[in-house]
């Protein structure tokens, strides 16, 4: 039951990295998008894309909090205790990114829009980084168990944590850009799709060599993590991620944008696999085991079954959402976001 | 009841994290008492608020009337505003959980996460049908529209249940038994699930959100309405949810009876704070009004034997004092009192407006003429929002010390990290800046005129309504 529970939460994870990872990655892009008349097509080529999906695609987040505080709760208590500089900060950033985004169709002005704008994309940057920090210093062995028993600083401050922020800030990039190509393929507009797809190519070649970096960051920072990023599961995961990075990027040059699409999400499924495969039995390396930190068994059945109807629930309703997004049903008609304000 | 201090004997569990030193737990509670101060109020529009978007987007099905639809439209704007709003703030309230009292997630996370779990369902499909109701409009064919709109109601009930059944539990923690050792096991997380306090708690919460957004809406609309505008548009803004509002008021003073008697069977040590009740007493009285001070309510007005009414129906029933427990057990009697006391006061008043108001329209078929029921009307809304938070604090700093009833006490559950103070004001700042901008939002929303709602209507492939 640990193990289902544990796979729960790292398909729960997946989802958010990938689908709320592009939303955040779009904030980048909208972030590096360039003065308000030169961006102004691609912003409003992004705003169309996220604005109908962007909760949902959220709604993962609170939903592996649940998870993971319910099936493994002396993990979850030991790390928000210690990490929670960086938990704070993203929690932060998802207010300040959620209400900039939600107001700025309405500002009434472009120099209002500019300043929700920026709101947006610096916070879309911080969430990603601050969520990867957190998660470097779980997987470099920084998190003990006890209430707020590691250094509230350099279990976040550090070469492994701050690699795997950079990581995700990058992948979450390179996740947008790619799904931007689609939308831009959709919305009919050759220009954006050539643009969108340009950075789809040089983000994904940047996020595959911050992958590799991270590699040799671990090895002198984490050793253990890296000992088992390369022998067994671990090796043969990090492995299909690289196959799989590099089959999307022949896609995306090609121009098969929808099936880049899957590919991009199984390669991010690999490396949270990895990982877990890595520090496996460990949920806190060298002090907590996947089984000591479970919960009783009645809880972790129930879980399940909550979890599992209401899956049956969502994936359903997720599915007519996106089809009607990918059909554009819900489609708002595209338009430059600086033009709003200028005619 | 005897059952709860014989089990606090037995019950003390040790948290599972160890022991805690918080020099700044008041801090912590600050944080988390601010949180729940800006997300409730804003929840009971995603609660209450969807139900009277349907019903007047019916009435636009039925009648034709662009009026109607104009309404349903800007209201469903309103709403995703809010709604994502409410997830970015609940998003804060689930980190907060693990982040502020670590002790209480790594010790009880067990017992009480499924309940969130399903919670968790809710909003997600909360999420995706409001995008489909608000984004669909014109591009879905009406029925299908309207009925895209049902989960969002269905969800918003079922969200709060969940949410709600954590703090019954917390009330009145069941489902789970505690080894000597302190240890939490056997955990029967269904029945933590369904705990007895859970119900009337659900039910009184489901009426004030009802009340919430009613009155708060009715009270935007009742404004152009003392302002002369009395146009088809601005009467159905105003009456449906004044309606809904009105309907809820009378039943909720029954509701919250209900809830007073259960505190008294179950914690009676938090009644005797709703009274400032120091001694044991059979025909405890009410005081309103006055301060608590040494050990008795100072300057109040006494209502003789009231207490023992309320809380057991029973004009001389024998109610427990503060007395009965060690000073370290009982909760800060003033705050809990004051706040109870402005619920009630505010309750009472809000459903004598709501029994005028269907009175005047069972009689005359027609809204009230004095434009004083329109002044209250606007004063209504922000009172329920007082209300709301006042019974919130009523039954949260009423169960101080305790954050799991007679079980755990809150000083044992709080992080032992540094900085809370740094973190509260780092997020009312960012509160604070989330309250202004919904303010300004909404107004910008109400400055354009309705007709603008059905002007978007270009390329639509279903004709407008006539
Ligand atoms: C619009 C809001 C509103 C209004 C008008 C009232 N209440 Fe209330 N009350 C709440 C909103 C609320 C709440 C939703 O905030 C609480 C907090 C916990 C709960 O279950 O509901 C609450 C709690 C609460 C409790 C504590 C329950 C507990 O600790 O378990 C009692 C005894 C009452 N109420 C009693 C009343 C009475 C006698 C009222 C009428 C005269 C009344 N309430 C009106
Ligand atoms: C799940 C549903 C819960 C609801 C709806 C709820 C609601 C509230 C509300 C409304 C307040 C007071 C707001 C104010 O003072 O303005 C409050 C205070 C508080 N809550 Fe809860 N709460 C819940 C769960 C929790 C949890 C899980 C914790 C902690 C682990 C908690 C701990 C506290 C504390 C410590 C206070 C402050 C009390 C004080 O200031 O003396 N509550 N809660
Ligand atoms: C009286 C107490 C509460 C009620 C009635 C309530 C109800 C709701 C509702 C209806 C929503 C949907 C948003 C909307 O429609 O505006 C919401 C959002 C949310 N609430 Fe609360 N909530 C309460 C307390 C809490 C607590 C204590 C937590 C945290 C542990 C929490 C976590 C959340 C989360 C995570 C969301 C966002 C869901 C999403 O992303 O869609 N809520 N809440």
């Amino acid at each position: 039951m640990a193990e289902t529970c544990l796979i729960l939460a790292l398909a729960t994870l997946t989802a958010y990295v990938v689908l709320g990872g592009a939303d955040f990655g779009g904030g980048f892009w909208d972030l590096t998008a360039g003065g308000a008349q030169r961006g102004g097509p691609l912003r409003g080529l992004l705003e169309r894309s996220i604005t109908p999906v962007w909760e949902a695609n959220h709604v993962w987040l609170p939903f592996l909090l649940v998870v993971l505080w319910t099936a493994f709760p002396r993990f979850f208590g030991s790390v928000t205790s210690t990490l929670y500089i960086p938990l704070f900060g993203a929690t932060a950033g998802i207010i300040l990114r959620g209400t900039a985004f939600v107001l700025r169709p309405h500002a009434t002005s472009l120099g209002q829009a500019r300043l929700f704008g920026a709101g947006f994309a610096v916070s879309s940057v911080l969430v990603p980084f601050c969520f990867g920090a957190a998660i470097g210093g779980i997987a470099s062995g920084r998190v003990p168990v006890g209430n707020a028993g590691g250094d509230p600083w350099s279990s976040w401050l550090n070469p492994t944590s701050i690699t795997v922020g950079v990581l995700a800030v990058i992948t979450g990039a390179y996740l947008a850009a790619i799904f931007l190509a689609g939308d831009a393929e959709r919305a009919g507009e050759p220009e954006l799709e050539r643009a969108t797809r340009r950075r789809a190519l040089i983000s994904g070649v940047v996020a595959g060599a911050v992958a590799l970096g991270a590699l040799a960051v671990v090895r002198s920072d984490a050793r253990e993590l890296y000992d088992g990023l390369t022998s067994g599961a671990g090796l043969a995961l990090v492995i299909a991620s690289a196959i799989l990075g590099i089959a999307t990027l022949v896609l995306v040059w090609t121009e098969r944008l929808t099936v880049a699409r899957f590919t991009a999400a199984a390669a991010v499924a690999c490396v949270i696999a990895g990982w877990a495969a890595a520090q496996s039995p460990y949920l806190l390396p060298g002090e907590l085991t996947l089984d000591q930190a479970a919960a009783s068994n009645a809880t972790l059945v129930a879980l399940v079954i909550a979890a599992g109807a209401g899956l049956a629930l969502v994936l359903p309703s997720l599915f007519l959402l996106y089809r009607l997004v990918l059909r554009g049903r819900l489609d708002q008609p595209y338009q430059p976001l600086d033009m709003r304000w200028r005619s | 009841m005897a059952l709860t201090s014989v089990l606090a004997a037995a019950q003390s569990a040790a948290p599972a994290l160890g022991p805690v030193d918080q020099q700044h737990l008041l801090w912590a509670r600050e944080l988390q008492a601010m949180s729940f101060a800006f997300h409730i109020p804003l929840v009971c529009f995603g609660v209450g608020f969807p139900a009277i978007v349907l019903f007047v987007e019916g009435l636009s099905l039925r009648t034709g009337d662009p009026a109607y639809r104009a309404l349903a439209k800007r209201w469903s704007k309103a709403m995703t505003v809010l709604f994502a709003i409410g997830v970015v703030t609940g998003t804060i309230l689930s980190f907060e959980l693990g982040l502020l009292w670590p002790g209480f997630t790594g010790t009880f996370g067990d017992v009480f996460g499924v309940a969130f779990g399903i919670e968790g369902t809710s909003f997600f499909i909360e999420a995706i049908f409001i995008a489909i109701y608000v984004y669909g409009w014109e591009r879905l064919p009406p029925k299908v529209h309207l009925l895209s709109g049902v989960p969002i109601v269905v969800t918003g009930i079922t969200g709060s249940l969940m949410v709600i059944s954590v703090n019954g539990w917390m009330n009145h923690p069941v489902g789970f038994d505690v080894t000597p050792g302190g240890r939490v096991t056997n955990v029967r997380p269904w029945k933590a699930l369904f705990n007895p306090n859970f119900w009337h708690e659900f039910v009184h919460m489901y009426f004030a959100a009802f009340m919430v957004a009613g009155f708060v809406v009715a009270g935007i609309y009742a404004v152009s309405w003392l302002r002369g505008d009395r146009s088809r548009y601005v009467r159905a803004a105003l009456a449906v949810p004044l309606t809904a509002a009105a309907l809820a008021a009378p039943v909720q003073v029954l509701v919250g009876d209900w809830n007073g008697r259960t505190v008294a069977n179950y914690q009676p040590t938090k009644l005797a704070a709703f009274e400032g009740l120091y001694h044991s007493e059979h025909g405890a009285p009410i005081h309103v009004g006055g301060i608590y001070h040494d050990n008795k309510v100072k300057f109040g007005i006494p209502l003789p034997n009231l207490l023992s009414v309320l809380a057991k129906h029973d004009p001389n029933a024998r109610i427990q004092g503060l007395e009965e427990v060690p000073p370290q057990d009982r909760p800060p009697v003033n705050t809990v009192r004051y706040a109870f006391q402005l619920m009630v006061g505010i309750g009472t008043l809000l459903a004598v407006l709501g029994v005028v108001f269907v009175l005047t329209w069972w009689r005359h078929g027609r809204l009230p003429r004095t434009p004083w029921f329109y002044r209250a009307v606007v004063v209504a809304g922000p009172a329920a929002v007082v209300a709301l938070i006042c019974g919130w604090v009523t039954t949260e700093v009423g169960r101080q010390p305790w954050i799991v009833y007679d079980v755990m006490r809150t000083k044992q559950a709080v992080t032992n990290a540094g900085g809370l103070p740094v973190v509260f004001f780092g997020m009312l700042i960012v509160y604070l800046g989330l309250a202004a901008v919904a303010v300004w939002m909404t107004r910008r929303l109400a400055a354009r005129p309705p007709e603008a709602e059905l002007s978007d209507t270009e390329g639509a492939p279903w004709p407008k309504p006539a």
